[in-house]
């Protein structure tokens, strides 16, 4: 999928039960429990999740029989402890969601508009060690969409482990 | 010494923990070479003892040991920064700590 295509809708299951898709302005994350990149970026893009009235999903494509820590059940344990999120945490057990985004890393951050158009992809911001930076890139992409306005950065490098695709 | 480093292609730490190890070899004074060991299936890391990419050996012992007995595999490891933050790459001053050690028990 590229810059200005129309994005696939979809219904997705999250940690409570529940069927979660795109819904106006949209973040997709796709992320996992068990990528060191993920989850150095996990506080980051829940603070933008918290600052944005927008929709905000995280989708967990792995293959759980190969890293059983990121099964549906072990993403409801991690979310209980955590003592709940404050965005759903879907389960896109087929993968399908996942190939037809081209996600190819965990995280990898996609920004729908209003009408699902792709306005970003990439990654949060520039560095996993720095805190300071605070998922700057996702946060000026929505900072555009909500304006009315494109991205000056539409795209940069998703950075993360690869998706664990299942074979 | 022998110095390895484990590394699978799925996780792109592993040349940003080649460069903190070279740094911190040069600063910790040891010439020592940098042996890239590139992990490529599931038998080979459960052949390796591989917990996950990238990994450190001196002298075929892992300078981080990890606390969780994880099975091994292709993955990517989570290390922990000193302030408590996860990362994909070892601490900078625990990587020279660990080297500081190894050398002194030579």
């Amino acid at each position: 999928m590229r810059i200005g295509d129309k994005a696939a809708s979809f219904s997705l299951p999250d940690t409570d039960g529940q069927e979660r898709g795109p819904d106006g302005v949209t973040v997709v994350v796709f992320t996992c429990n068990h990528c060191p990149y993920a989850l150095a970026w996990h506080d980051r893009l829940t603070q933008v999740a918290e600052d944005y009235e927008v929709t905000f999903l995280a989708v967990n494509p792995n293959d759980a029989e190969r890293y059983p820590r990121d099964s549906f059940d072990a993403m409801k344990e991690r979310v209980e402890a955590d003592g709940g999120w404050p965005y759903p945490y879907l389960r896109d057990a087929s993968q399908e969601v996942a190939r037809a985004y081209g996600a190819q890393t965990t995280p990898d951050v996609f920004v729908l508009d209003a009408e699902r158009i792709l306005c970003y992809r990439g990654a949060p911001d520039a560095d996993h060690r720095d805190e300071g930076q605070r998922a700057v890139w996702l946060r000026e992409a929505l900072d555009a969409v909500l304006a009315g306005d494109e991205p000056q950065r539409p795209e940069t490098e998703p950075v993360g482990c690869s998706i664990k695709w299942s074979r | 010494m022998r110095v390895e480093l484990l590394w699978w292609d799925g996780c792109p730490s592993y040349p940003e923990t080649q460069a903190d190890l070279r740094e911190a070899l040069a600063s910790e004074g040891v010439d020592a070479e940098i042996e890239m060991v590139e992990i490529e299936s599931d038998d080979q890391a459960r052949r390796e003892r591989f917990p996950g990419s990238p990994t450190i050996r001196i002298d075929g012992e892992d300078v981080f040991p990890p606390e969780e007995q994880e099975p091994f595999s292709l993955t990517c490891r989570v290390y922990r920064l000193r302030d408590g933050r996860p990362s994909p790459t070892p601490d900078r001053e625990d990587l020279r700590a660990a080297l500081r050690r190894c050398h002194a028990h030579r």
